[in-house]
């Protein structure tokens, strides 16, 4: 793990990708104490104050940063709460389809046969579709939600993770340790997930750092199609979405900023993300 | 050969069934088919009408034959909104996603594989790294955000392109095209470019990788020790090698860009099948999914099996390993 | 006009000058070959002989100027054909590579380029040194490759290579390497990969080819008992370090060298039936770090504290024989 770390830290951009990100989820997570403003308060914002462009004060004399949107909202304060909703909803989504897809992919590597068969035929199947258009489809046909949202996001991304899991666990179960647990006849749950589970880690939390990223960005579009979260609780995709109407008429910061904190925070977790891949590949190593 | 063709259509065939029984359980089974394929402000009198019309009140084997039935003859429900059957709705917007999809496919090729070319020749140098730094980018920025500033930067700021619509188009085979006409590519240009990002992105990263990887062949050092110009080398040695996994990719992710298009085109009110999608699921029009859902699958499954065919013409090692 | 012709027939086709060659990498420079002098004759045959990592292979590469970064040749002189071609720029170089100096590498699976057609691969490589039209250079390339002894060559011009076994494919690329009627040939291994017969086969081949065309051919490999019966000199690397040179028969018959001898004695066929085959004990050293003194040192039974102190460097003991020793062997050792 120390070593893992001495080498990630050689790259400076990962370092920096690291600490831009661990800011944005501190952000996220902090965002009721760090905004200058509860935007869902409708007692704290005015509808006078709207649609003014970043810098500008309002009528009590606080700063809009970043400006207002159609509301009266600080666009500062919307952004951090959309942070706080876009992470939390595809982290719930990863972790969820994480544990089905570890599952169903010991399940495979570990019971073979047909079971293996039919849990890897489904992957298969899946990933020969885009996962934008699977998300489309059942959030058309369940209707929006928060929940929903994390039941598109749990079924586009956990093939990914049990082919993942299959691939490194069947390396995994020839070697030799797994053998000798064998042979001191412990237990098959044991095996598994003593034994094999942490041994399949590493690759699969590269898969997972790609898919979050990919889950945080396919919620954002999901939202601005108006499929996605409902407008109660507004995450990235729909603030972007609402400065839509506004962009024609040249108020470019509804949608500008939302949009760079989005671009941001995909972008953090890829380069970490592809650090972590390079680090975990032994041909490149040498 | 023969034998390939059939085993993979058979193979196709069988995927194309498990869809159908996915899509069946999904709008039968586990939703409320009255929710999801009649019209939602129909009054009860209508309603009853309906279920027995759609036979909903029949056991559920009968309605998965009679679905599977309207299935094989192209009938796939009529939408609510249009009174039109689905399927032809959906046939009637494909020409203008198709051609979008194949502009932005065009535009991944010839910006991605120079691109992954430079970057694999001289991966340590600022050139390489910057190829490099901007896929990543690319491949971070969401589609529609992009939409939305190619729009302001170049529509509203610039005023250089048109940022809605197909523009003048002009028939061809009786199908109307906008790359036909000059103001019809003026339309098609920021679409195309939003569409074709991500896919830059890939292709960047797919022929480097190839790039790298076949430079390391002894074939390329032979090449250079028989005295060719680094031209033919790159051009030819490298070249034509490091395009069988660029090609292969390509083809499959063209399903991908169509299915990507429903993005682009609600941004830039590209008329086209994802719009018309998009505009069905905000006004519940489930008829219209349930025959978009089938038509994609069918299409999926066609590209899987073109691009398996072409990949094995393409390369000389599958083709005749086939064969003998 | 007579003149310049006793001129050319005295300048050797290569005359190798103190070349040295080094990789520069994070992990240290490794010094993969040092002070290399060679000189080849018209038509004249030399077997360059080592273990894999003694640099043998980086000294072919390091002749055609075809190594890449972290490598460079850092000093010496390559005179080909009284030309150095150290000091001429690639657009010169490669005028010369595979039309007056040509190579052939040791797999002939990955040698020819997949997804080209033989044909295509051999006609680029005279129209890359000639203008020629192209169905000149078509006849020309079926040509090349019936004189290797390939059988029905148009059809094998229009075929790609994964359709042609490891022995024709090595065919097809001597073919190549014959192509623009080079003064030299340099062959990195051919037929370690291929089978014996086969080997047999080509050895033959190339011999003959060489002697009929009068190309000088530098014949790379790690395998003594091949080259004994091909070249007409034999030149043994160690460690980066040419060792030992000299005629074939006086090398196999009186090696000079600790090195040279051990590599003769590991030969299976030169050891009597029953009696344990030699081994030369020890590990060839890593480039990265080599001993102070000599290379071999560790592993020789007959070195002394100079051996450890300082490198010994090539002398002459008799004409047209060289070693790099302070303690050569001066008489056939028994074998008892």
């Amino acid at each position: 793990m120390q070593r893992l770390w001495r080498q990630f830290r050689q790259s400076p951009v990962a370092l920096i990708s690291l600490a831009v990100l661990v800011a944005i989820i501190a952000a996220a997570v902090l965002a009721p104490l760090l905004a200058p403003q509860n935007p869902y308060d409708l007692r704290q914002i005015d509808v006078l104050d709207g649609t003014l462009p970043p810098g500008s004060q309002s009528l009590t004399g606080m700063t809009y940063l970043l400006g207002t949107d159609g509301q009266g909202r600080d666009m500062l304060s919307a952004i951090l709460y959309g942070l706080r909703i876009s992470i939390g909803v595809s982290a719930t989504a990863t972790i969820i389809a994480l544990a089905i897809g570890m599952t169903l992919g010991m399940m495979a590597a570990y019971l073979g046969g047909r079971v293996d068969a039919v849990i890897m035929r489904l992957v298969d199947l899946q990933l020969s579709f885009p996962s934008m258009l699977i998300a489309l489809i059942l959030l058309a046909l369940l209707g929006r939600g928060v929940d929903k949202v994390i039941v598109a996001l749990v079924t586009v991304q956990w093939a990914y993770y049990a082919r993942t899991v299959r691939g490194a666990a069947l390396v995994e179960r020839g070697k030799e340790y797994i053998e000798a647990a064998k042979c001191l006849r412990l237990s098959t749950p044991r095996i598994v997930f003593s034994h094999l589970m942490p041994n399949c880690l590493p690759p699969l939390i590269v898969v997972a750092m790609v898919q979050i990223a990919h889950a945080i960005s396919l919620e954002a579009t999901l939202s601005f199609l108006g499929v996605g979260v409902p407008v109660t609780q507004p995450s990235l995709g729909m603030l972007i979405s609402n400065g839509f109407d506004f962009m024609m008429s040249g108020k470019y910061w509804i949608s500008f900023f939302p949009g760079i904190a989005l671009v941001v925070t995909v972008m953090s977790i890829n380069l970490v993300g592809d650090r972590l891949r390079d680090l975990g590949n032994p041909r490149l190593n040498r | 050969m023969f034998v390939h063709i059939l085993t993979r259509l058979f193979q196709s065939l069988v995927t194309m069934a498990a869809m159908a029984v996915l899509v069946f359980v999904g709008v039968f089974a586990i939703g409320n088919p009255v929710d999801l394929l009649i019209n939602p402000e129909a009054d009860q009198a209508e309603m009853a009408a309906a279920i027995a019309r759609l036979g909903l009140d029949q056991p559920m084997w009968r309605q998965f034959l009679s679905f599977v039935s309207g299935l094989l003859q192209g009938n796939l429900g009529t939408s609510f909104v249009h009174n039109a059957p689905a399927l032809g709705l959906i046939l009637e917007r494909m020409p203008a996603t198709f051609e979008l999809a194949l502009l932005a496919m065009i535009f991944a090729i010839v910006i991605g594989v120079p691109a992954g070319l430079v970057a694999g020749l001289y991966p340590e140098r600022l050139v390489g790294r910057g190829i490099m730094g901007a896929s990543i980018l690319g491949f971070s920025l969401p589609t529609f955000w992009v939409g939305l500033m190619l729009i302001m930067v170049f529509a509203v700021w610039l005023g250089w392109l048109p940022s809605t619509g197909r523009g003048e188009t002009r028939s061809l085979f009786g199908i109307e095209f906008s790359f036909l006409t000059l103001d019809g590519l003026r339309h098609m240009f920021l679409p195309a470019l939003n569409l074709a990002i991500f896919k830059v992105s890939l292709v960047t990263r797919l022929a480097r990788a190839g790039t790298r990887e076949v430079l390391l062949q002894d074939y390329v050092k032979f090449a250079r020790a028989k005295g060719l110009s680094p031209a033919r080398v790159i051009f030819v040695h490298v070249l034509k090698n490091m395009m069988i996994p660029v090609v292969t990719v390509i083809g499959l992710e063209f399903g991908s860009v169509m299915a990507f298009a429903v993005v682009t085109e609600s941004i830039f009110a590209w008329p086209g099948m994802g719009k018309l999608l998009i505009e069905s699921i905000t006004r519940l029009d489930r008829p219209v999914i349930v025959a978009y859902l089938m038509l994609t699958v069918l299409l999926f499954v066609t590209i899987n099996l073109i691009v398996d065919l072409v990949y094995s013409v393409f390369d000389p090692r599958v083709r005749l390993s086939e064969s003998s | 006009m007579t003149l310049s012709q006793d001129l050319s027939s005295e300048v050797p086709v290569l005359d190798v000058r103190n070349l040295c060659t080094r990789f520069f990498t994070e992990a240290g420079v490794g010094k993969a070959v040092e002070d290399l002098s060679l000189c080849l004759r018209r038509g004249e045959i030399l077997g360059l002989v080592g273990e894999s990592g003694s640099g043998k292979t980086v000294a072919g590469f390091s002749l055609m100027g075809l190594i890449d970064p972290p490598g460079r040749v850092v000093s010496g002189q390559v005179l080909f054909e009284g030309v150095d071609l150290t000091a001429l720029n690639e657009r010169a170089l490669r005028k010369l590579r595979g039309n007056r100096i040509a190579m052939i590498f040791q797999d002939p699976m990955m040698t020819l380029n997949p997804v080209l057609t033989i044909g295509t691969q051999m006609i680029e490589t005279l129209r890359a040194h000639r203008r020629i039209s192209r169905a000149e250079a078509w006849s020309r390339a079926r040509d090349g490759l019936a004189r290797v002894g390939i059988a029905a060559p148009e059809e094998r011009l229009a075929a790609y290579p994964h359709q042609l076994s490891g022995g024709m494919r090595q065919r097809v690329a001597i073919a190549i390497a014959l192509l623009n009627e080079p003064s030299l040939i340099i062959a990195d291994e051919p037929t370690t990969a291929l089978d014996v017969t086969i080997q047999a086969q080509i050895l033959a081949e190339v011999q003959r080819l060489c002697r009929e065309t009068g190309t000088a051919l530098i014949w790379v490999t790690h395998d003594l008992a091949v080259v004994s019966g091909l070249a007409d000199r034999i030149a043994v690397m160690y460690a980066g370090r040419l060792v030992e040179e000299g005629r074939t028969e006086a090398i196999i018959e009186q090696p000079l060298h600790p090195y040279t001898r051990g590599l003769i004695a590991s030969v299976p066929s030169r050891n009597l039936r029953g009696e344990r085959l030699r081994q030369i004990p020890g590990m060839t050293p890593s480039l990265m770090s080599l001993p102070e003194g000599c290379a071999f040192a560790p592993r020789c039974d007959r070195a002394s504290e100079a051996c450890r102190a300082r490198a010994p460097v090539m002398e002459t003991p008799a004409s047209g024989r060289m070693v790099r020793c302070f303690h050569p062997l001066t008489a056939p050792e028994d074998r008892s």
